[in-house]
């Protein structure tokens, strides 16, 4: 007779005071499988914990996205974000969907120049900017967007010394009427700074002003505060018109898309309450739509989503390690994927399922993480089925910004793979190893002998 | 010897009712097996070799799982503390 699955046993308290603020279980069907593939396979043949990609649902949010605004608005390009994730292979999908190169660092620009990207598709942001970058970057002809006066400066200097009129735009921070109010990059709209810096680009005569860009936060959850991003941009888009008859070419709207995570603390879960593409969309483009823009004159609308285009298709495997309880009898589960790998645990209630079957039985778990050190938390407080060591679970929306944020800490960092459209597993990124790590290190040669 | 209240009653489907002071608790299938068997009186031997029988597991993980289901009990008051001090 075959023997039957085990499930620790359990023995719960029946409480009938405060409802559980943290809500019901949420889960009600194991991840067995991601795009057809078995997780027990991949764990298998790569290893635990791994960062497993799904090509399909890349290609799939985008297209969402991108259909969300070209049925709205005549002319729409995005700009991969690269420091949301820039494996290589995920930027190419992006950049074969169409997608232009958004970099923040002289390492993304070079990045993108390697990946192929053509220097005019790439859009350079971010306060540090090298003279070597800019020089580059001018050469390139690539969209450079400044965030300060000292670069703006600099940029009029090179652009004599190279002789060439770099294609610019500047950032401009505001008041769309959320909080925290972004105002630490490029120029403020209300106090003037965004006016005086404009007026000394179209004084000098020396630069190409382009477009002009913004970025109001990060996981957004109001998109009416982009209508009004997208309104102050263009007053200024048609000031700079009456001005100085000159047009500008793009309003890039930056990023901050909400993904459909849940954030810390937050009672409904992502997938309830953050806006869709459609509402982003549509605040945006009816503000641009509505300004004073002539219609055969609207501008180009460039955005740099990451998070919103890329955190559905990342998925964390990993396994259990041990199951235990603290000194006041709460469960706790340790897993072998810590906060050096999953950046985001400290910002996200991260939606964990396991891998293999499980009954309707769930205790209140404080998910660890395998570090030695107190912060290592992945849940503080999860709704999960009965976990035995050596189980396996799946993290989910975990593409956004914990392949860049990631940390070699303690233990090192796993592959990452990526299922194809056809079901094809490619790894896309490889584990670290102890010589991988040490051969950045050098021992000087009185430190290489010792005795104990 | 660990030993369960007398006065504790469970269900078939695991309902747990302390009538001392009105306290109620579910337990799982597995759950329902440990408390009944201890309810029993079966020694802990007995109680693993029952269950290795039955299900996909090993020595290690019951012995694991039956302490600390045992250590809940106690913390819940479902243990006669009485017959532990006795034994």
């Amino acid at each position: 007779m075959e023997k039957q699955r085990y499930e620790r046993p359990v023995i719960i308290k029946l409480e009938s005071n405060m409802p559980n603020k943290f809500g019901l279980r949420t889960e009600y069907k194991p991840k067995t499988h991601i795009d057809n593939v078995s997780v027990k396979d991949l764990i298998n043949e790569y290893g635990s914990p791994l960062f497993v990609i799904s090509e399909k649902t890349i290609r799939s949010t985008y297209k969402n996205a991108k259909k969300a605004f070209t049925t709205r608005y005549p002319k729409v390009q995005f700009a991969w974000s690269y420091k949301t994730n820039y494996l290589s292979a995920v930027c190419n999908v992006f950049h074969q969907e169409g997608s232009w190169a958004e970099v923040v660092s002289g390492f993304e620009y070079d990045k993108a120049i390697k990946n192929g990207v053509d220097g005019k598709k790439i859009i350079f942001n971010g306060p540090d900017k090298t003279e070597k970058d800019l020089t580059k970057a001018i050469e390139n002809d690539s969209l450079i967007h400044i965030d300060h006066l000292d670069e703006l400066y600099t940029i009029i200097e090179l652009s004599e010394k190279l002789n060439k009129k770099p294609k610019v735009a500047i950032r401009v921070n505001m008041d769309t009427g959320i909080y925290p109010m972004w105002d630490r990059f490029g120029f403020n709209y209300e106090n003037g700074q965004a006016w005086d810096a404009l007026n000394k680009i179209m004084r000098s005569k020396k630069l190409d002003l382009v477009g002009l860009h913004t970025h109001i936060g990060t996981f957004m959850l109001s998109p009416q505060a982009y209508g009004t991003a997208a309104y102050k941009l263009a007053e200024l888009a048609i000031g700079i018109q009456k001005k100085y008859d000159h047009e500008i070419k793009y309003i890039d709207m930056g990023g901050g898309f909400a993904s459909k995570n849940t954030l810390k603390g937050a009672y409904l879960p992502g997938v309830d309450t953050s806006p869709s593409f459609d509402d982003f969309s549509e605040a945006i483009t009816s503000a641009l739509i509505n300004s004073d823009f002539k219609p055969d004159k609207l501008p180009l609308l460039i955005l740099e989503t990451g998070r919103a285009l890329i955190d559905d298709a990342g998925f964390l495997l990993g396994t259990v390690i041990s199951n235990k309880r603290l000194s006041d009898g709460k469960r706790t589960t340790i897993i072998d994927v810590g906060v050096n790998i999953l950046f985001t645990s400290f910002w996200y209630d991260h939606k964990v399922t396991p891998a293999q079957p499980f009954t309707q039985y769930t205790e209140d778990t404080v998910l660890y993480g395998p570090l030695c050190m107190n912060i290592d938390v992945i849940r503080e407080n999860a709704s999960l089925p009965l976990l035995n060591k050596g189980d396996n679970i799946v993290i989910h929306q975990v593409g956004a910004y914990n392949m860049t944020q990631w940390m070699q800490f303690i233990t090192l960092r796993p592959k990452v793979v990526m299922i194809d459209m056809d079901g094809k597993t490619h790894i896309i990124r490889e584990n670290e190893s102890i010589d991988s790590i040490t051969s950045f290190e050098k021992v000087p040669e009185y430190l290489k002998k010792f005795e104990l | 010897m660990i030993k369960i209240k007398s006065n504790i009653a469970i269900s078939d489907s695991g309902f747990i009712f302390n009538p001392a002071n009105g306290e109620s608790f579910s337990a799982n299938p597995i759950g329902i097996e440990f408390f009944n068997f201890i309810k029993q009186g079966k020694p802990q031997e007995d109680i693993f070799e029952n269950m290795l029988e039955k299900y996909n597991t090993d020595k290690n993980t019951l012995e694991k799982d039956y302490s600390d289901f045992v250590q809940t009990l106690n913390q819940f008051q479902l243990l006669d503390q009485d017959a532990e001090k006795e034994a």
